[in-house]
């Protein structure tokens, strides 16, 4: 259960460090604090994700040490939230990805036979629901927009499309948290999230790419070169000033 | 006038029977503010949802939709030797950066009144929602400049729902919304194609 616990907090986690490095760098002031705002959920939606990890393995460490103190190879989240931020439209392409898959997970989990995580995925869902309709609705604005910003979205789409391939694809601590009753397995909401995706895209004009080859290896602490200068950044009060408080 | 300043007038906690000093517990959680929005107070917002009050060995249990004090175990010898006091929040959002100054705040405002033992569990589910929020706060969260939410919170409502929120100063429901996340993450923010005037709306959660 610790592993999957940790590869639910990881994605949440790199994703909401991703999106806090618009703080001050918004295209407009508003948009600035919707990413701000989303990432504030999502390293709240950590936090208490790392608390039960860190209470469960009883060992005594806090939700700190494990987001802190762990190397890439233990981090367990999905290739594509770690991916930089890029253009606007590649932000939004993440998140859009993302945030489709998320709705539909969070939603499954609420059913967790574990009733601590499904408490924490019955909160993260509503933040989650607005996460969704956030992006969606800047992907069709982008997509359905001038010239220039659907050639960007579409190109942002097409760049990371064979990061989605990895959400849905289970790892062996997905396939046996579903069996036991407490986690989900992405196969059971990959059809909703398909028809959430093919139906933005439409509404956006965007072109749904071809299937292909699809990157893999988060899930199991295998990272592209991103994670460690993101782990390098996030974690070096804690490296270089160990057990430092504020 | 009546004259407030001597704090000696004030009966010991240890003289009030269980149901007193409830009582006086949530008159002092009536006087904690959201650190965001000022105008509301946790009990407005909906954030606290139980006392549990321990009298030497006795439990005494009040809950926000259950306002009489239930009790657990036996009375305790009076007066009570040892008094302290549970109380449970639930956040409003999981990052929630008010969260940790409330239970400060909250034990601050018991320790003035005399309550010294005191702790400040969150907790997750039931999760928050704005269906929480008592009538008076959503009338002084108006009169504030920010529209109260507007209906009953449901997740699917959130996905889709783009009902008009109607202008907190004309009234008009000629409005629009200009950015889905505000100064904050509990509200969005909107513009009123009447009177012109910005304003921020507290969304339903
Ligand atoms: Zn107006």
């Amino acid at each position: 259960m610790q592993e999957y616990l940790l590869h639910l907090a990881d994605n949440a986690l790199i994703l909401g460090h991703r999106l806090s490095e618009w703080c001050g760098h918004g295209p407009a002031l508003e948009i600035d604090m919707a990413m701000t705002n989303i990432s504030l959920d999502l390293i709240g939606q950590a936090r208490n994700l790392y608390a039960y990890a860190a209470e469960l393995e009883g060992q005594g460490k806090t939700e700190d040490d494990l987001a802190y103190l762990r190397d890439v190879n233990g981090f367990r989240n999905v290739l594509l939230v770690e991916q930089p931020n890029g253009d606007f439209a590649q932000t939004i392409a993440r998140s859009f990805f993302y945030d489709s898959y998320n709705y539909f997970y969070q939603k499954a989990l609420c059913e967790s036979h574990d009733k601590q995580l499904a408490a924490i995925a019955e909160k993260s869902l509503k933040e989650v629901a607005y996460h969704l309709r956030w992006s969606s609705e800047w992907a069709i604005r982008l997509g359905d927009g001038t010239e220039e910003s659907k050639q960007k979205m579409q190109a942002a789409i097409d760049d990371l499309w064979s990061f989605r391939g990895e959400l849905l694809t289970p790892a062996a601590y997905e396939i046996e948290a579903a069996k036991a009753g407490y986690g989900v397995n992405p196969l059971e909401i990959k059809e909703e999230v398909e028809k959430k995706l093919q139906e933005i895209l439409l509404e956006a004009t965007l072109d749904l790419p071809a299937d292909g080859w699809m990157h893999s290896g988060g899930k199991t602490g295998r990272h592209s070169e991103h994670l460690g200068f993101i782990l390098a950044e996030m974690q070096f009060l804690q490296r270089a000033y160990p057990d430092s408080t504020w | 006038m009546v004259e407030q300043t001597d704090t000696g007038k004030r009966p010991d906690n240890e003289s009030l029977n269980p149901d007193e000093l409830m009582a006086k517990i949530w008159q002092c959680l009536s006087n904690v503010s959201d650190p965001e929005v000022p105008v509301l107070t946790v009990l407005d917002l909906g954030v606290v949802r139980k006392i549990v009050l321990k009298l030497d060995g006795a439990e005494f249990v009040s809950e926000i939709d259950d306002l009489s004090t239930s009790i657990t175990s036996s009375p305790p010898k009076t007066p009570p030797e040892k008094i302290s006091v549970l109380i449970q929040i639930t956040p409003t959002y999981t990052g929630c950066p008010a969260m940790s100054m409330i239970a400060t705040n909250i034990k601050l405002e018991l320790i003035a009144n005399g309550i010294k033992d005191v702790q400040v569990e969150e907790i997750l589910s039931p999760a928050w929602t704005t269906d929480w929020m008592t009538e008076s706060g959503k009338q002084k969260l108006k009169e504030y400049g920010i529209a109260p939410p507007q209906a009953k919170a449901r997740v699917e409502k959130m996905l889709f729902d783009v009902s008009n929120v109607p202008c907190p100063q004309c009234n008009s429901k000629n409005t629009e919304m200009i950015s889905e996340f505000g100064s904050t993450a509990c509200k969005s923010l909107y513009r009123c194609l009447d009177c012109r005037e910005p304003f921020d709306y507290f969304k339903c959660h």
